[in-house]
């Protein structure tokens, strides 16, 4: 599966994250491949469950007690799945950081804010604290922060969401990590305060050549950003492709009755398309196709088979039986 | 446009302040109020969608509140069929509330865990009919719950037993279950995932349509107000900043704040979306403690100029569909 003759950055080979659970075995990822080039933005994309956050938390070695993960994740040519502890704190903010869905229980509300900055930089760099207190300043006036040097002496709660989410992403950039992981930077705010964020990140995108991987449930935020599309479906992947592709051309069941569920603003239907039904539980998974229960084209095969993840036009994967253009005899 | 007939519901000039105290504030200290809403009027016609957008901390949960009389009114007045809700005592209200329900934001909060989905729909029935039989009212709720899609098997089972979407079906069933003639949406399908949100609009669209109802429906979300709303009320700190029908909001925004609200929400099509322009925002919203004088957008508006701080806009007709607050609409387009 190569796309692009550039070196990839991370390469995520067969990545299985299983939950042991007091009602039995979940697997929350099922078998995700994807390759991400330096400077290029992933949007990881689908419903809650899907396991879009839970292949971020594997990922960044954050998963639960209880978690396992198979396969593996090549950063830099090395598997950091199987990393220990230690290894791990290294390369974590380094070279991957990581901002959170909700800024405000993933700021310590304890601390000022200036000093949980300039922890990461005096822990990974070795900074003295002169010199972590200017550098975290010019962060904060990177992330457009009003009055950098005054909030540095300010706790979290003085903050509104969006200024929160501002301080999250400096922390995250700090280190100037060549990989950014995203996990729904922007569903806690507010449109107006989202545009800002998007905007920042599009920017740093330009200035750092920083890799993003960008998991939301909005698909308009994937089209502003992201170069390359993930959709997930009950810890499967169902299509993966470029932007324009996975936006004009979907081909997945499942990308096109997403596609056509959300009101949109520059459109005027009068009645939404709908997906019948709900998502599966994971627990008691269908067999087969995660999404036949609820596929209007499903037939029996679907149901006996999960179909396989297959390149059928150049960068271009997608997971179903039926054809592209109907179903194969 | 509807006439003057067939209004419902009239709110003038409607204030809701809420009187804050810090902690460490000697007794003998004023709090101060916190204006969450401020002076909002509306009219409210039988059948249709108000739409009411805003983002977080602009007043529109708090102004569904006060339609129903949830919250201390301030000042001001809701007439509902010729009647000041305000006069009402509470137990007038009380019986008010057979003709205006609510549905709730969180699906799960708004149910009671230790009750079974067959009590939750039918309470509204033996708090407000309770001359009707085990066996009427059983009738009732199978024929709400046929309607809004859930299966009559389910009639024994608890709330956590079900996913976000069929349990803001249920909390929908409650509010339907007495034929009520206004519902007040509360981001019913905030919470919800795209492919389940957009089952329970058309549902809520449906159901309108059948029962006649008039629905308000507070969302932050434009492009879900846009798609069910006939009309649609902006919100800024505790004001209305636009008023006007669908279609005149969506293709021509007249407030500088509607304007810089639609261009920042985000469009599914990576052209149209890498290529638009963004009117950004400066700043935060200001506290509703000490919101701006005058218009109470100008501390971020791109236009504002020493006027916006003298004078508090109110909404003037644009045309007999359309509204907006500004002072400085003429200059500006």
């Amino acid at each position: 599966m190569s796309l692009s003759n550039t070196k990839n950055l991370l390469e995520v080979n067969n990545l299985r994250v299983n939950f042991r659970t007091p009602d039995g075995f979940v697997t929350a990822v099922n078998d995700l491949n994807f390759t991400l080039a330096q400077g290029e933005t992933l949007g990881i994309v689908g419903e809650s469950g899907s396991g879009k956050s839970q292949t971020a938390f594997a990922l960044m070695g954050l998963l639960a007690g209880n978690g396992v993960i198979e396969g593996e994740a090549r950063f830099n040519e090395q598997n950091i799945l199987t990393l220990n502890e230690k290894a791990m704190n290294r390369i974590r903010s380094k070279e991957i950081a990581m901002i959170f869905q909700d800024p405000m229980t993933s700021l310590n509300p304890y601390m000022k804010v200036g000093k949980q900055l300039m922890e990461v930089l005096m822990l990974h760099k070795g900074m003295s604290k002169a010199e972590a207190f200017e550098a975290s300043v010019k962060m904060l006036d990177a992330v457009k922060m009003p009055e950098a040097r005054k909030r540095m002496n300010m706790y979290p709660h003085e903050f509104s969401g969006g200024m929160r989410q501002r301080v999250m992403i400096a922390m995250a950039l700090l280190c100037q990590p060549k990989l950014l992981i995203a996990d729904e930077p922007t569903t806690a705010l507010d449109v107006t305060v989202q545009a800002q964020i998007l905007t920042l990140l599009n920017e740093l995108k330009d200035d750092f050549n920083t890799s993003i991987i960008m998991i939301t449930h909005d698909l308009g935020v994937v089209a502003g950003l992201c170069d390359k599309v993930l959709v997930m479906y009950a810890g499967q992947t169902m299509e993966y492709g470029t932007a324009e592709d996975v936006f004009y051309r979907p081909t997945h069941p499942y990308t096109q009755g997403l596609l056509k569920a959300i009101p949109r603003l520059d459109a005027d239907d009068e009645k939404l398309s709908t997906i019948p039904g709900n998502p599966p539980n994971l627990l008691h998974m269908p067999s087969g196709c995660p999404f036949q229960t609820r596929c209007e084209f499903a037939k029996e095969r679907c149901g006996e088979s999960m179909p396989e993840l297959k390149e059928f036009a150049p960068g271009q994967l997608r997971a179903c039986h039926k054809s592209v253009d109907g179903w194969i005899a | 446009m509807n006439t003057s007939n067939n209004v419902l519901m009239e709110v003038n000039n409607l204030k809701v302040h809420f009187n804050i105290k810090s902690d460490n504030a000697w007794p003998w200290e004023k709090g101060q109020s916190l204006k969450a809403v401020d002076g909002v009027n509306l009219t409210i016609y039988a059948g249709e969608t108000l739409g009411v957008v805003g983002e977080s901390g602009c007043g529109k949960s708090t102004l569904a509140r006060a339609l129903l009389r949830l919250v201390p009114i301030t000042e001001g007045n809701v007439v509902w069929l010729g009647q000041d809700l305000t006069d009402l005592d509470k137990k007038q209200m009380r019986s008010k509330r057979q003709e205006l329900q609510m549905i709730f934001q969180d699906p799960l909060a708004s149910l009671d865990p230790r009750m079974t989905v067959g009590d939750i729909i039918a309470e509204p029935l033996r708090t407000f009919r309770p001359e009707l039989s085990k066996e009427a009212v059983k009738a009732e709720v199978r024929n709400i719950m046929d309607r809004v899609g859930l299966l009559p098997n389910v009639i024994n089972r608890y709330p956590h037993e079900f996913s976000g979407g069929q349990c803001q079906r249920i909390g929908i069933a409650r509010a339907l279950i007495l034929k009520p003639k206004l519902v007040v949406c509360d981001e019913p399908v905030s919470a919800l995932d795209v492919s389940i949100q957009a089952q329970v609009v058309n549902l809520l669209k449906e159901l309108q349509a059948e029962m006649g109802l008039s629905l308000v429906f507070i969302a932050h979300d434009l492009s879900v107000v846009k798609h069910i709303s006939d009309r649609v009320l902006v919100m800024y700190l505790g004001n209305a900043v636009e008023l006007a029908s669908k279609r005149a909001l969506y293709e021509n925004p007249q407030h500088p704040y509607t304007k810089a609200l639609m261009s920042a929400v985000p469009v599914p099509d990576p052209k149209v979306e890498r290529g638009k322009k963004i009117q950004l925002l400066t700043g935060d919203l200001p506290s509703p403690i000490s919101p701006p004088s005058g218009c109470v957008f100008r501390t971020r508006c791109p236009h504002a100029n020493e006027g916006c701080a003298q004078q508090k806009p109110i909404l003037q007709v644009l045309s007999n569909e359309h509204q907006a607050a500004c002072s400085r609409l003429a200059d500006i387009t």
